[in-house]
């Protein structure tokens, strides 16, 4: 079998890769996503504690 | 050894646990996917190289499919434990799972539409499993936006909670949608089948995109609770030393 021969799926090949690349794409972008959540709440619950730092030093 | 399970029911002593946990999750799914993916396009019989490769959406719907189904029933089950216990750490499970429910659920219909152009020449038909599937859909989506719609994180979750444990009677009804009495009255696509009848390199192929589909979905849904505590419990003494760990 060569590559184009497998990439063509004997002619099933539109219907095959949309759907496995939909599947593809859908749980690597959840992933990235939550993880791009999780950066934003950190930076964001860092920046409360700082402020809270210093609102405590200026007291 | 008696485990006392009401430990890590506390959002502070399960968030390093999952945290530990999650990367084993995740590698066991990729690896899992690159072995059934292998298996399911170079160790399937030639029948299906012959005319039907398009067969070999099987190996994404099937375990989608099996994923949305039962993940409902693990969130459903951590909402009926948050009612009776009263416990953060359940809703918050029972509202990490929701998101990847609903994205399995999606890919169910969406490669189901796929294999459907092809073996029966329509993308989308009112086939009771195809119409009971949407309709789990729409109820992963209410679910989150009932939880999102109300202010109060105490009373969305139970509302919520409320909303899932009434959709669980859409599940059996998913799962015998299939069995339709009489072909004249219900015509229906999906036919009766059984995991027996299904050829073994076939059905080992699903079966491992089925494990690496639950492994991912261990891994993300953890990763999404911990994102869950660390908003909700972000006054709690615990969070602070953790967050200042990571800058």
């Amino acid at each position: 079998m060569t590559l184009s021969e497998f990439f063509s799926m004997n002619g099933y090949g539109f219907y095959v890769w949309s759907s496995f690349g939909m599947t593809a794409l859908l749980m690597l972008g959840e992933l990235i996503l939550v993880k791009k959540h999780n950066r934003t709440i950190l930076k964001r619950l860092r920046r409360i504690i700082r402020l809270q730092a210093e609102q405590e030093t200026s007291l | 050894m008696s485990i006392n399970w009401f430990k890590y029911a506390s959002p502070a002593s399960f968030y390093p646990l999952a945290g530990k946990s999650i990367p084993w999750f995740l590698v066991c799914a990729a690896l899992l996917s690159l072995f059934g993916l292998y298996w399911g396009f170079f160790e399937t019989p030639d029948v299906l190289t012959e005319q039907k490769e398009y067969y070999r959406i099987i190996f994404v719907h099937v375990p989608a499919a099996w994923l949305s189904m039962w993940l409902y029933i693990v969130l459903v089950a951590w909402a009926v434990i948050g009612l009776v216990f009263n416990t953060r750490l359940s809703y918050m499970l029972a509202a990490a799972i929701a998101p990847t429910g609903a994205m399995f659920t999606f890919l169910s219909l969406w490669t189901g539409a796929f294999w459907g152009k092809t073996s029966w020449g329509t993308w989308w038909d009112w086939d009771p499993r195809m119409t009971s599937q949407l309709i789990l859909l729409f109820l992963y989506v209410g679910y989150m936006a009932l939880q999102s719609a109300i202010d109060e994180t105490r009373r969305a979750d139970r509302a919520s909670a409320l909303l899932a444990i009434v959709g669980l009677v859409l599940i059996p009804i998913i799962f015998w949608s299939i069995n339709c009495p009489d072909p004249n009255q219900c015509a229906a696509l999906h036919q009766r089948s059984s995991l027996k009848t299904v050829e073994a390199n076939i059905l080992t192929a699903m079966l491992i995109m089925a494990l690496a589909f639950w492994s991912y979905s261990f891994g993300v849904i953890f990763m999404r609770l911990r994102n869950l505590i660390l908003e909700r419990e972000r006054n709690s003494k615990w969070i602070k030393p953790l967050v200042e760990e990571t800058s």
